[in-house]
């Protein structure tokens, strides 16, 4: 059997191909050979195989059948063999596999192997996949490594620690005495997994926290050592002494003075250094200066302190680095609840961030803006927001829109303002404003009584050019069925009454129906319009009628029903059409007359109290027969807007054998459901 | 703590797939894809911060990417760690990755792929940051070629020719790589093919 070929040389036979079948027969025929070569048991190429595979793996393809070989190669007494092994055995294998366990002791023995690479191999292993049982197992011996004295082991000991502990949290307290001397290392490596640890731990266990609280002086010194530091070229990074480190300390400081008041005491000093005293021109010392903020505003601090905080987070929004106002508008969007006052003073940083060219900028920007609406800056911010929104990409149309509705309720500086946001919001971005905004909206305009005309006005002009956008059309047709006599009767205090006749206003009403823009529900609105305005238009009902009427026959099943149903109204009912308005009674009277002679020339006549309003139509006649052979019918209107008890003086006049009568009476017993 | 540490070239074929949860074979290439296009998508003027929702499972994990010349480095990570600070352990990684090869493209990369792991892993153990300095990292990995060596290395055949040239004590060659400039732009990077 010819050896098996090199990785390199599969990798360069592999890059030949030029078609994905091409590559995958490749794949396949090696894969062949891989196997025969397992199947011979041969240990001089096993490690030279697995690497193949597991290359052939990063590319997609299958691999299983090599895990067993990693464990054979991990059992191997060759550096070279292990390594591979280990590597295969985290790439290939997971504790689902029962396989996983057949390491167990391997790695045991390699945890107490005289290489210290090995030995690190074992670690890396055990850290990255072992499984609860392996943890529970060998627990004990990375308990050893943590309080050898070689940094090298021990800092590998440290995190594998942090896995054992995710696996089997019981084993925690077993770490514990390890624990003790971990922060009295000089190697940075062993001290910054050390912080890891302790970080676990204290985030896992409530007693650990209280426990290691009494760490903060000791994490505080180290943190001073460093900044205050000489330049130290090991651990320099661009003139700052291990940032990586320093960002840790400040994370688990963050956790130990979180809802703690000495801790956080102690550490207030050290917070206000570093936060004055770190060069701010490099990425390295901008990661510090953010943590530490992220840490003054967790802890309990003083509020000079947190001040100072936010204000580099102000800072922070002019870098030019875009990832550095990323992360400040994350962090105050955080903190715009409980420093309120402190991040208003950025305002217009933050609006100016609107303009950003980065969209998870715009939309962090977006969100902080409409945190810091209030009573005072409404208007000066809506301005902003509305111009947002006219030049923002669509995705964030529909929830500024939504965001401008809101703080428009909540602060609108007068009706007249309010009604004009809306309708300046549906005109700029109609279209993507939700549909349960229009109800909302509606209900918004009924309340404002005062502005109904200027309201209606306003939203006609607006759809006269343009009728496409749906929830804006909604909106109108609803207003203009609503308040259509205001349109046409030209009465708008706001501003300049438009000349609008009842056709205009149907023919706009027509247009959207017949619009293939219109959506199915925006139809219907239009029609109902159309129908409200058969109450309040004079001239036009007939124009009304044909088309509501040309609807009963409409495809679409929801017009068609409304069509249906509003033609019965006109056919029915059309002695009550005026009764849409609740304030209005509709009286009946029948008059009829049981003697043997006729009254003719009957008059019916009535007065209601000064807050009333009295209409009568026409009667069916003037002559009641004899004999209860007839009745006279007769409507009254009465308009009742304060709601009082109806009462009514009434007149009878009529012509019986041949003299003129007339009866006086007062009716105050009607019945209450006829004015409440 | 880091999820998955992928790095691919700029037609999205992988060069390095670490990931620290375990997951299915066509799952870890469906999300290896899925992330190419997410970060393929992006501006310059855009930050290197990414929220990817859902893709990795978690609600809170984001995308923390590099992008140098030809290839994308991008860890993906949960909201434990600082992101400002993974931008910095990235190009940390990818400076020791230039130690280490001696001016590294991604040929290097190709062709390495074990070495890459070996490099990673003295970085990250089980997506926790092990070792952030980098002549540490260097001198670790050093060490263990050289093991690997006096055992014949991977090819386990006799040092041939090829080796024998690797092994020459070559004039030390001045590097234009500023040891503490951990900057945005690295110009020694630039060989990336």
């Amino acid at each position: 059997m010819p050896a098996p070929i090199r990785l390199r040389e599969l990798i360069r036979t592999i890059r030949t191909a030029r078609t994905q079948a091409e590559e995958r027969e490749m794949i396949q025929k090696e894969c062949a050979a891989i196997r025969s070569s397992f199947r011979e048991e041969d240990n001089t190429y096993r490690c030279r195989n697995v690497a193949k595979l597991l290359y052939m793996h990063m590319l997609g393809y299958p691999a299983h059948f090599g895990q067993l070989e990693c464990l054979k190669l991990i059992a191997s007494q060759k550096f070279t063999d292990k390594r591979i092994g280990y590597l295969g055995a985290m790439l290939l294998l997971d504790e689902r596999q029962d396989v996983h366990l057949l390491m167990t002791n391997c790695i045991k023995n390699d945890l107490n192997h005289s290489t210290q690479y090995v030995q690190g191999l074992a670690l890396c292993t055990l850290g990255c996949m072992g499984s609860s049982e392996m943890c529970r197992d060998l627990a004990g011996e990375v308990e050893k490594l943590l309080k050898t004295s070689n940094s090298y082991l021990r800092k590998k000991a440290a995190l594998c620690a942090v896995h054992v502990i995710r696996k089997v949290p019981e084993l925690m307290e077993m770490f514990l005495p390890a624990t003790k001397n971990l922060l009295n290392e000089k190697n940075h490596g062993v001290l910054h997994t050390s912080v890891v640890l302790l970080t676990e731990m204290c985030e896992r266990s409530p007693d650990m926290l209280a426990h290691f609280r009494k760490l903060v002086p000791q994490l505080v010194r180290i943190l001073k050592n460093l900044i205050m530091s000489g330049y130290s070229p090991e651990h320099d990074v661009s003139g700052i002494s291990d940032p990586f480190l320093q960002v840790r300390i400040l994370r688990l400081l963050r956790i130990l003075g979180r809802n703690d008041d000495d801790s956080s005491e102690a550490m207030n000093d050290i917070l206000a250094q570093v936060a004055t005293n770190t060069e701010t021109s490099k990425n390295v010392g901008n990661a510090i200066l953010y943590e530490t903020v992220l840490t003054i505003m967790d802890i309990k601090s003083e509020s000079g302190l947190r001040v100072l905080a936010i204000n580099i987070l102000g800072r922070f929004l002019l870098n030019n680095d875009k990832n550095i106002r990323y992360v400040a508008l994350t962090s105050l969007l955080k903190t715009v609840q409980t420093d309120h006052n402190a991040v208003q003073r950025h305002r217009s940083t933050i609006v100016d961030c609107l303009k950003d060219l980065d969209v998870s900028i715009k939309r962090r920007a977006m969100e902080l803006s409409f945190a810091l609406v209030n009573g005072n800056n409404v208007r000066g911010m809506m301005k902003e927001l509305l111009y947002f929104l006219d030049s923002c990409e669509p995705e964030f149309k529909a929830d500024c829109a939504s965001g401008i509705f809101l703080a428009a309720e909540k602060y609108a500086p007068s009706k007249r303002w309010h009604i004009d946001t809306i309708m300046r919001v549906l005109t700029t971005a109609g279209s993507y404003v939700r549909d349960d905004a229009v109800p909302n909206l509606i209900q918004l305009i009924t309340n404002s009584v005062e502005m109904h005309a200027y309201t209606v006005q306003r939203l006609y002009k607006a759809i006269l050019g343009d009728y496409s956008q749906q929830p804006l059309v909604q909106v109108a047709s609803w207003c203009i069925g609503e308040y259509g006599d205001l349109l046409v009767s030209g009465q708008c205090e706001e501003e300049e009454p438009i000349q609008v006749t009842e056709d205009e206003v149907l023919d706009i009403l027509e247009s959207i129906l017949i619009s293939n823009m219109s959506a199915s529900v925006t139809r219907g609105y239009a029609l109902t319009a159309i129908m409200k305005l058969s109450t309040r238009f004079t001239c036009t009902v007939n124009r009304i009628k044909k088309v509501v009427s040309i609807y009963g026959s409409s495809i679409d099943v929801e017009l068609q029903q409304r069509a249906v149903e509003y033609n019965a109204l006109f056919k029915k009912y059309d002695h009550m059409r005026s009764n849409t308005n609740p304030s209005v009674t509709v009286i009946t009277i029948q008059a009829s007359n049981s003697t043997e002679l006729d009254m003719t020339d009957f008059v019916f006549q009535a007065a209601v109290p000064k807050t009333f309003q009295l209409q009568l139509l026409s009667p069916s006649s003037s002559v009641i027969p004899a004999f209860n052979s007839g009745t006279i019918t007769q409507v009254i209107k009465v308009l009742n807007p304060q709601k009082q008890q109806l009462r009514m003086r009434i007149k009878l006049t009529y012509n019986h054998k041949g003299s003129a009568m007339q009866d006086l009476a007062e009716v105050n017993n009607f019945p209450p459901q006829s004015w409440q | 703590m880091i999820n998955a540490v992928l790095v691919f070239n700029n037609h999205g074929k992988p060069r390095l797939v670490r990931f620290y949860q375990h997951l299915a074979e066509e799952v870890q290439q469906q999300l290896i894809r899925e992330t190419f296009h997410l970060v393929l998508k992006r501006d310059e003027h855009i930050c290197n911060f990414l929220e990817c929702g859902s893709l990795f499972g978690g609600a809170d994990y984001k995308l923390i990417y590099r992008h140098y010349a030809t290839l994308y480095f991008v860890f993906c990570v949960d909201s434990s760690e600082s992101e400002l600070g993974i931008l910095d352990l990235i190009q940390v990684f990818v400076e020791t990755l230039d130690k280490c090869f001696e001016n590294v493209c991604e040929l290097d990369l190709i062709f390495h792929m074990d070495k890459v792991h070996y490099v990673l892993q003295e970085v990250v153990i089980g997506g926790m940051v092990l070792e952030t300095n980098m002549n540490e990292i260097v001198a670790q990995v050093e060490a263990q070629s050289k093991l690997e060596k006096a055992e014949g290395g991977l090819s386990a055949a006799p040092s041939r020719a090829v080796s024998a040239v690797k092994n020459i004590n070559l004039p030390e060659i001045p590097r234009n790589i500023n040891i503490g400039d951990i900057n945005i732009k690295v110009p020694s990077l630039s060989q990336f093919m």
